[in-house]
């Protein structure tokens, strides 16, 4: 089914993502005690970004190039797969979930190429981390999905939001609780965020994204941090669709929460951010294997409770 | 029909026609290569034909022999795989004309041509074979012809290893496969080898015997674990086109019988959909992270087939449960998923073969560690490389997407549905695809950043330049292929399913409509993809004419300060890999050499090295074939090396089974 009036939805999220960027960055700095920039400050940043000339490495290909703009349109295809409270995804079919993470598999298979096409050890050091800490939050993404189709019984993620009532809350909330957390492990992982990673740094301890990103400028660098701006929204909606039991018949209050809760979880990565540290490396595979294995009881339990 | 025939006379005579002028180099690659087009092309247009749903009667010649007659047919599965494997044989050929030329001053190249027509013509007759004996004589003639085209290049160590482990595997493969079609002959009294079995005569135990012995032999050749040993074997000593034949093509004819096999047992059992399902998972799994930790670039890619045969075993799997539990939509999922992709996988990786092929022809390298930059050197060669390995990745939008979405998508509806016995199988097949998919991904940005991307790491790579254009012409090809069977998708599967409803025996009215149902939801997945690609094209429109209007400065990589940089700094293959390898260090034992000799005034000269063995060569067949040489040498007093005894050894044995038949009768 293709609904054009969700449209809005695509739109929005393109209005509203830097925003998120914005209102997490402000929390870190009145939590650290500086007034911080303006929530808008990422809007600005991308408008000098894209008037910026870039710079190019001798070494590289048109690989280097191509692949930010890859990145972008398989972020912005994803959000075609994606309902805003209760406007529908403007795509919705069964398995779109399974298109939605082999695209932004694709996008990483082409930030990660582009990443090597520099010849630098860095970025290929950050390359090499972020493919093995995505193997690990791909299989997580499709145990939840396994375990909401259990519960559910549809496979198109706009049905799986729609679903999802305070009923099935109040029945299998424990179930749902898991893959709650989760998701917000996938949602860190894949935005590059504390304590798996720190999107404002790219020194070696933190060698994952940023610093595959290293030689990027100009443009494909604002594409880049646009995308990434895109990603969080994504997995935010995501997130979301399922902590959030939504019910379809409401009307506009819906989207007036999704925004509230968009901004409230930006708000809660920011305190995570400014209270706790960045995992050494060789831990994130651990946490990530916690993680698996929350999604994993998730799974059990709901096998049981059928 | 006749046509058929003739293409495959064709593809006989021009085998011989280039064996006896192989003296004339030009004549000899000419008569061989356009014998296979010509033959090949005409092979195809009735397999399309049958495809499009025309009938051809079956063709029986009698034969005067014991057992067996002289009968071939061509259904939809028939159809299926000689349209793959006359295809790619032809892009093959036309490839290797090119590619075999570096030997002409060594090689007799006639004797390649001959063979390589001969493996193309028993393939065929393999997959058209009805009758069991013909069926076994032309499995033996693919498995000689494709052994003395792996010893091609029999001056080397390490191809002769090959060939014989080869050799080895792929006649246990035939031992197996003929205790399978005398047991068949025993327990039905019946040679017919497609078609269904009549059950009357066949008990329980019988049958799920006989599904283990097809199973086993048919399971050595496509190449399961633990079978697979032999792949990573013998694909990288082969010449390139011919590995793009063998992986691409020639171990489906293991998948293929496996399906006949199934066909002939009638109703599955649950254990054999469950026994499937593992050995699917463990080939996709294992295959992906051996490949992983390899250095050798073919020998990479012989380990991704082992992979997608276990892909394809997960499809398969997937099909046999919606069977044995009367799911009709998981059975056309799941026999869908299968069949598309070995379709799919045989394009691919025929295309990847033939781009190693090519950076082997330009550089002479195979080890990853040592190439780098081609993409400047070979931009066509790394572009059509490029989109193979989009493909393999499974990665949308291309078609290596198109079939694990479907075996996705049935494994889904298994765990979505009410039948709770299902669900575990159904959560096995979507962990494996997964774990497969994310490793596949690592695997392939590792291979085409390392070989095509950077600063060239060699001399050899340096001075690479593109391949001639009768070596890009059939990747080109290939790489379209990937394109047109992923935005086609919803009409193909129309030409698959009454395939699947002939393995599955399902209603064609039912299977329509689920048919009617999947192809809905695949168009709107092309229609995603034709989004995507248009949208990219537009943004890079826009970005190029944003970078237009400013100067665009070209320096070198930032090195964070760093002036002299060289390319040995850059992250090699193995350091890519390592995270993976070191994780799971159970599986992927990494042997590390550190030849290190101290430090005097100077450091002196060190070396280091690492390769990760494959964990069931040196756990289980190395000690198991030793013990069999120790127990074997014991009879080392029968071998004198001398005919007229061989021939003494042959006449007791024929008067001792002479006695025997006459003492039972």
């Amino acid at each position: 089914m293709i609904h054009w009036y969700s449209i809005f939805s695509l739109v929005s999220a393109m209005i509203c993502a830097p925003f998120l960027k914005g209102v997490i960055a402000r929390t870190k700095a009145i939590l650290s005690g500086r007034m911080g920039a303006s929530v808008f400050q990422p809007y600005f940043d991308l408008w000098r970004i894209f008037q910026k000339k870039s710079v190019y490495s001798k070494t590289t290909s048109w690989i280097f190039k191509t692949g930010p703009v890859i990145y972008f349109v398989t972020i912005l295809i994803a959000l075609f797969f994606l309902p805003l409270g209760n406007l529908p995804a403007i795509l919705q079919f069964q398995g779109d979930f399974i298109v939605l993470i082999y695209l932004l598999g694709l996008g990483r298979f082409f930030m990660v190429i582009a990443a090597l096409d520099t010849g630098s050890s860095f970025e290929g050091m950050g390359a090499s981390r972020e493919v093995f800490f995505a193997f690990f939050a791909e299989i997580i993404l499709f145990l939840c999905f396994i375990t909401l189709s259990l519960l559910t019984k549809v496979l198109s993620l706009a049905e799986i939001h729609f679903i999802l009532s305070d009923g099935l809350w109040l029945n299998t909330g424990v179930v749902l609780f898991l893959v709650v957390v989760a998701l917000f492990v996938v949602f860190l992982i894949e935005n590059s965020r504390i304590p798996f990673d720190d999107p404002n740094t790219h020194l070696e301890l933190t060698m994952i994204h940023e610093v595959m990103i290293l030689d990027h400028s100009g443009p494909e660098l604002g594409l880049i941090l646009y995308a990434s701006q895109l990603k969080v929204w994504i997995f935010g909606l995501i997130l979301l669709g399922i902590a959030v039991p939504f019910d379809p018949q409401v009307g506009v209050f819906n989207v007036v929460v999704v925004m509230a809760g968009m901004i409230l979880l930006s708000l809660i990565v920011g305190v995570i951010e400014s209270v706790t540290a960045r995992l050494k490396l060789f831990k994130i595979s651990q946490f990530l294997i916690g993680a698996m294995t929350i999604s994993m009881l998730a799974l059990i339990l709901a096998l049981g409770g059928r | 029909m006749s046509l058929l025939f003739f293409g495959l006379g064709l593809l006989i005579v021009s085998g011989i026609v280039s064996l006896f002028t192989s003296r004339y180099h030009r004549l000899s690659i000419i008569a061989g290569c356009s014998g296979t087009v010509v033959g090949c092309l005409m092979g195809l247009i009735p397999a399309i034909n049958v495809l499009g749903g025309k009938e051809y009667m079956p063709v029986h010649f009698n034969w005067n022999m014991i057992y067996g007659s002289f009968s071939v047919g061509l259904d939809g599965l028939s159809a299926f795989f000689l349209l793959i494997i006359l295809s790619v044989s032809l892009l093959a050929a036309i490839f290797g004309s090119r590619y075999l030329y570096q030997y002409v001053h060594e090689k007799k190249l006639g004797v390649s041509w001959f063979f390589f027509n001969i493996l193309v013509f028993s393939m065929a007759l393999v997959v058209i074979a009805q009758d069991s004996i013909l069926f076994l004589i032309a499995w033996e003639i693919m498995s000689l012809s494709s052994f003395f085209l792996v010893t091609f290049d029999n001056k080397k160590e390490e191809v002769k290893k090959a060939g014989y482990i080869y050799f080895l595997a792929t006649h246990l493969s035939t031992v197996f496969l003929l205790i399978f079609f005398l047991l068949l002959d025993h327990f039905t009294g019946s040679l017919q080898f497609t078609g269904t079995l009549p059950h009357l005569n066949l008990s329980l135990s019988n049958t799920n015997l006989l599904f283990l012995f097809g199973f086993i032999g048919f399971g050595i050749k496509a190449g399961f674990v633990p079978f697979h040993i032999w792949l990573p074997e013998a694909h990288p000593a082969a010449p390139s086109n011919v590995s793009a034949v063998m992986s691409g093509v020639m171990i489906k004819t293991g998948i293929y019988g496996l399906i006949r096999v199934l066909m002939l047992l009638g109703t599955p059992m649950i254990w054999w959909a469950w026994l499937i399902i593992i050995v699917g998972f463990l080939s996709g799994v294992l295959g992906v992270l051996f490949a992983i930790a390899q250095h050798d670039l073919k020998r990479l890619l012989a380990y991704h087939s082992v992979e997608n045969i276990g892909i394809i075993l997960l499809g398969m799997g997937l099909g046999l449960l919606g069977i044995c539990y009367q799911s009709s939509s998981l059975m056309l999922l799941g026999f869908l998923g299968c069949l598309l992709h070995i379709l799919n996988h045989a394009v691919f990786k025929s295309l990847l073969f033939l781009g190693a092929g090519s950076v082997l022809h330009a550089t002479g390298v195979k080890e990853i560690n040592r190439l780098g930059g081609l993409i400047k050197q070979m931009p066509i060669t790394a572009a059509v490389f490029l989109i193979g390995a989009v493909a393999i990745s499974g990665l949308p939008p291309l078609n290596g997407f198109i079939s694990e979405f479907l075996i996705y998508l049935g494994a889904f509806k298994g765990t979505a549905g009410q039948n709770a016995e299902i669900i575990l199988p159904a959560l096995i097949i979507i962990i494996g695809l997964t774990t497969i998919g994310g490793l596949a991904a690592l695997c392939f940005t590792k291979v085409v950043g390392c070989v095509f991307l950077g600063q060239s790491r060699s001399s050899e790579a340096r001075a690479a330049s593109e391949t001639g254009y009768l070596m890009l012409l059939p990747m080109i090809i290939l790489a379209g292929g990937c394109f047109v069977i992923s935005l086609c998708s919803h009409q193909i599967i129309k030409w698959v399913v009454p395939i699947v409803t002939q393995i599955t025996g399902l209603e064609t009215k039912l299977a329509l409509d689920i048919t009617h149902n999947t192809a809905d939801i695949l168009s709107l997945v092309v229609w995603i993809f034709a989004c995507f690609i248009g949208i990219v094209l537009v943004i890079s429109f826009l970005r190029k004419s944003l970078i237009e209007k400013q100067e665009v400065d070209d320096l070198p990589t930032w090195g964070c300060g760093y002036k002299v940089s060289s390319p040995r700094f850059q992250y090699t293959a193995s350091s890519f890999a390592q995270p993976l390898i070191k994780f799971f260090g159970v599986i992927l034992r990494k042997q590390k050499h550190l030849e290190y000799q101290g430090v005097d005034l100077f450091p002196k000269k060190t070396s280091f090295k690492t390769h990760t063995k494959d964990v069931f060569m040196s756990a289980i067949y190395y000690p198991l074939f030793k013990s069999i040489k120790k127990v074997l040498s014991g009879f080392l007093w029968l071998q004198y090396g001398r005919i007229h005894l061989y021939v003494l050894y042959v006449a007791l044995t024929i008067i001792g089974l002479l006695i025997w038949y006459i003492g039972l009768s």
